[in-house]
């Protein structure tokens, strides 16, 4: 099977529980969630998932069937990389004074376009946004220095559709109501 | 302004203004609010005892079934909660509507582990349409209202209600408004005639064409339109187990049930048809047998109101997401008339095979001990051809299907999905009172009745008039049935020692007999159908009786089984 990384989008209406609903669909399917995040999307109380997880695209269109068919989902949508533009951010918490005998640190931080967000005595943290690969070099880069702690968020991620369906989709049923269809 | 009343209150006013006229129930700490205002109630809300929960939502099960309309359950928290889960869960899988409202602990306590405290709505999040805690009274007619749009509107499903001890308790203005709309859910989706057409181009272009009825023919009310393409098509119809009786048993089209144990003609066929026209049904693995191996020579046309259904499990060709009746009505004016003589006249032949070798030893046996076949083709038969058919699971469920006799729509309540043992019972009670016009006949098996034979109190207590037929064979029959063909007869766990059941029915006031022989099977079954009232016919049946045709399971379709030592030669 064509294993590889899928991102799922899930919009819904602000009810409770609906975290649960989403995340037993893929444990029931025996797929695991790599990441998740959750936040407000661009309509107002419209609540946005951003599930990536490793799987077929045949498991994964039912999985989203199932996820739309609860009945507080809007719509959920299935992309792979390339549809979409995506991001993640990284934290490194590491020791000050081992950063400080490092000669080329201007270098590293140029190179991965990093950020030191503070800096005490005792230690640095260090910020990153980008692809997970991107992320995982820095890690690697950063490992001699000895991590102390190390944190990335789930993806985030938009379309780089033109046509906004979640949009349409709530203008439609606005019109449905507004005509009596439903 | 209205005046304030409690929110278990306003909760029996809401079930009143969604048309509630019945609730299978059992009280307990967490919901006596709602059952001490239910006593000024009993004169509009009519309250049935059940004698164990599981036993209320089966009943609700057997009342939604036979009548359309949601059942409904009412149990307190904890353990009833627990105890209704099976029920739950075979309504979401038999798309049954049941609106189930189960008391809860006060919010100040939730998460505590208080007594009789359990996670209601994490428990069944998965096995409903929807679940949802009722922590205030504001909230009890807008989720009362949202529960029955939800449960029986679209494809049908179990709604938990989980209402805490304080919402119930504490004051509220009553305001019900029927919910007939939610923003994130379509139940009805429009007809696409894009898709109708193209569709009904596919139907007219076959030459083999077989449309499957499944259920939600019967739950969309789409029986007539169903039969109409199929006689303007001259296409033959074959069902699923919760298909049957959505066309009549002897109509000229009408082909047979699909499945394990469906009739040949239909499962042959499946793999010999250039067209399947599958219309309300979910390609269950008892219905397709291995996938791999399922009508790979056939156009797949799906027509579901559940588009989650389309491509689970097999891959369709092309798909009507839309409610059945809507569906083929829209269909019939572009149906061409046609004559498909030589193909509907070619399911004849496995007909006559299964006559022979099946149906005639099985129904019309001469000699030997009683047979299952035979006493539900004599007792629907002497009910005119004209009952509701309730069934347990296992061989009673298989046989009283294949050979109950349907003559009108919504006459099986069986539990598919699910196929949860001790479903019969307090279903059968259920289905009598949602049709106390119908002749209820409720076929069980030794080990299933014993799952849930405390209803029969409920049935004492309210005069259900439930025609039961025990077909005792001391044996859990179907597991049986796979030790003996396929785990070298060695049967692990399936003798029964059973009680005496006449006596058990007769302790709780219900008249009942024994029949042993062939000679007075005739006269029992007069007395059980004529008596006013229940009553339980034990019959003994022989021990090594199947079920056959078989289709084992993970086999192709075609793969038949016609007993336990001969196999159906495929041409």
């Amino acid at each position: 099977m064509d294993q590889q990384l899928y991102t799922v989008t899930v919009f819904s209406e602000n009810q409770v529980g609906l975290l649960n609903q989403i995340s037993i669909i893929y444990t029931r399917r025996g797929v695991n969630i790599e990441s998740l995040t959750v936040s407000p999307s661009s309509i107002e109380g419209v609540h946005k998932f951003t599930i990536t997880s490793w799987s077929d695209r045949t498991l994964m269109e039912k999985i989203v069937k199932q996820i739309e068919k609860r009945i507080d989902v809007l719509k959920a949508f299935l992309y792979t990389d390339d549809e979409i533009v995506y991001q993640e951010v990284a934290l490194y918490k590491v020791p000050t004074l081992k950063l400080l005998d490092e000669e080329h640190l201007e270098d590293i931080i140029r190179h991965h376009s990093a950020r030191i967000l503070e800096i005490t005595r005792e230690y640095t943290v260090l910020e990153k946004t980008g692809h997970n690969d991107e992320t995982e070099a820095l890690f690697e880069e950063l490992k001699r220095y000895g991590i102390t702690q190390f944190v990335r968020s789930g993806r985030v991620a938009v379309t780089k559709s033109t046509v906004e369906y979640v949009t349409l989709f709530l203008e439609e049923q606005a019109r449905r109501r507004a005509e009596g269809l439903i | 302004m209205n005046e304030k009343i409690t929110g278990a209150e306003a909760l029996l006013k809401s079930l009143l203004a969604e048309g509630v006229e019945l609730i299978f129930g059992y009280p307990g700490g967490a919901i006596i609010p709602v059952y001490d205002k239910l006593y000024d109630y009993t004169d509009r809300l009519k309250h049935i005892l059940v004698r164990h929960e599981q036993g209320a939502t089966h009943a609700a099960q057997g009342y939604a079934r036979v009548t359309g309309r949601t059942g409904v359950v009412m149990v307190t928290s904890g353990p009833a909660a627990t105890n209704v889960i099976t029920g739950v869960s075979d309504a979401m899988l038999d798309s049954t509507p049941m609106v189930v409202i189960i008391g809860q602990v006060a919010s100040s306590t939730l998460g505590t582990d208080a007594f009789q405290e359990t996670d209601v709505v994490g428990i069944t999040q998965p096995i409903t349409k929807w679940a949802y805690q009722i922590r205030r009274p504001e909230d009890v007619a807008w989720a009362v209202a949202r529960a029955f749009y939800i449960a029986n509107n679209g494809r049908p499903g179990p709604v938990v209600l989980d209402f805490t001890k304080d919402a119930q308790t504490a004051m509220v203005e009553w305001n019900h408004s029927k919910c007939t709309y939610i923003r994130s859910y379509i139940p009805c989706p429009k007809i696409n005639m894009a898709d109708i057409e193209r569709v009904a181009a596919m139907i007219n272009a076959a030459q083999r064409p077989m449309i499957i009825s499944g259920h939600g023919v019967m739950i969309a009310g789409a029986e007539k339109e169903m039969a109409a393409v199929a006689e303007k098509g001259d296409i033959p119809v074959v069902s699923t187990l919760l298909g049957l009786s959505t066309m009549p048993s002897d109509h000229r089209l009408y082909k047979g049930m699909l499945g394990m144990h469906g009739n040949i003609g239909p499962n042959v066929n499946t793999n010999r048809c250039d067209l399947l026209v599958a219309v309300g049904m979910r390609f269950d693995d008892r219905v397709t047998g291995d996938v791999d191996h399922y009508a790979r020579q056939a156009k797949i046309v799906h027509i579901d109101i559940d588009s989650a259904e389309f491509d689970k499990n097999i891959k369709t060709d092309a798909t009507i997401h839309a409610d059945a009746r809507d569906a083929l009505e829209a269909l019939l004016p572009l149906i061409n008339h046609a004559d498909r003589t030589r193909w509907v006249e070619s399911f004849d032949r496995y007909a006559k095979i299964e006559r022979e070798k099946v149906i005639d030893p099985e129904v019309f046996p001469t000699e030997g001990s009683l047979r299952m076949g035979e006493v539900v083709h004599k007792v629907s038969k002497a009910a005119g051809y004209k009952g509701v058919l309730v069934t347990d699971v296992g061989l009673n469920q298989m046989l009283s299907a294949r050979y109950f006799h349907y003559a009108e729509p919504r006459s099986i309540i069986t539990s598919g999905g699910l196929g949860t043992m001790g479903f019969g019972l307090p279903a059968s009670i259920g289905a009598k009172m949602g049709a106390p016009e119908r002749t209820v006949c409720f076929f069980t098996g030794d080990g299933g009745l014993q799952m849930t034979i405390q209803e029969l109190g409920t049935i004492m207590e309210y005069g259900t008039a439930v025609k039961i037929i025990l077909l005792n064979n001391n044996f859990l029959g179907n597991v049986r049935q796979w030790q003996a063909l396929f785990f070298g007869g060695r049967f692990s766990q399936t003798p029964m020692v059973n009680p005496d059941f006449v006596a058990i029915a007769n302790a709780y006031g219900i008249a009942a007999e024994n029949v042993a022989d062939r000679e007075s099977l005739d006269g029992a079954i007069e007395r059980m159908l004529s008596h006013d009232g229940a009553y339980l016919l034990n019959v003994n049946i022989d021990p090594e009786d199947m079920v056959f045709p078989m289709t084992p399971a993970g086999a192709p379709v075609d793969h038949v089984m016609l007993n336990a030592t001969e196999r159906l030669e495929l041409d």
